[in-house]
């Protein structure tokens, strides 16, 4: 069975609850696998019509880094991933302000449209939040 | 209150595949309830029922097992991530002609929006990991 085909069956009897999910990236996009199977989640979420956010803080701000190549590595480039999630109506994408001072980057380096938080109005976002799935 | 636990580490690497079984433990034995446990990344592994821990430590997976027998819990396992890392039951392993299945009682195998319905149907979801 498909994780697409199981959703199907999961959908009955969800209809009218929306929740605010937000997703929090804390992890550099390789390295380890937490970034590529929370964008999974992410994806297959949409399918639910919750009101989904996503913040990309610490070494998750690389995530979204332009220009990524992982050729020598052997592992996949998803980084094209988040240009998609634009047409799955996913464009609440936002991105610590700290942490892309720290790496020295600016919103040109990200293949992305985001919006830039400082930590206030990081905390004020995550306390709107009914549900936070950490990764 | 009504709880949904997510469980994104292996057991034995990971103190938090642990602290995830006690606080669901001690929940339940409050009085709570626990709509869900959703077993993901390398979390998936304390689905297994093939692990042989030394028999003078905890068994991680009996110990969910005998816990979901006891509260009738529902223990899920990512699909996706169980099929990356080789965690089957009798279905998936038929299915991608695989010639063993390795899932243990009590555990099930479904997909990522059984994770999105636990957060919707939860008062609180509690993610355990780094």
């Amino acid at each position: 069975m498909t994780d697409e085909a199981m959703m199907d069956d999961e959908m009955d009897g969800e209809e009218g609850v929306i929740k605010k999910f937000l997703y929090v990236n804390r992890k550099a996009p390789y390295g380890t696998i937490y970034a590529l199977e929370s964008l999974e989640v992410v994806l297959i979420a949409t399918a639910f019509d919750q009101d989904v956010s996503l913040v990309f803080i610490d070494d998750g701000v690389y995530q979204l880094i332009k220009g990524q190549n992982t050729e020598g590595i052997g592992v996949k480039n998803f980084s094209p991933t988040y240009r998609a999630l634009e047409m799955y109506d996913v464009e609440k994408l936002y991105v610590s302000k700290d942490s892309m001072a720290e790496r020295g980057l600016t919103e040109d380096d990200l293949i992305v449209p985001v919006e830039v938080l400082d930590n206030d109005q990081m905390k004020t976002l995550m306390e709107e939040q009914d549900v936070i799935l950490s990764f | 209150m009504k709880f949904a636990i997510q469980v994104n580490e292996g057991p034995y690497q990971h103190q938090s595949a642990d602290t995830a079984y006690q606080f669901t433990k001690a929940v339940l034995e409050k009085g709570h309830e626990v709509f869900r446990v959703f077993f993901y990344h390398d979390g998936v592994n304390n689905g297994t029922r093939l692990g042989i821990p030394p028999q003078d430590d905890r068994n991680i997976t009996k110990q969910w097992t005998a816990l979901a027998e006891e509260y009738d819990l529902d223990l899920v396992v990512c699909v996706a991530a169980a099929q990356r890392r080789g965690l089957l039951d009798e279905n998936e392993a038929r299915r991608a002609g695989k010639d063993a299945d390795n899932i243990a009682d009590k555990f099930r195998i479904s997909g990522l929006g059984q994770l999105i319905e636990a957060g919707i149907q939860a008062d609180r979801l509690v993610v355990f990991g780094d």
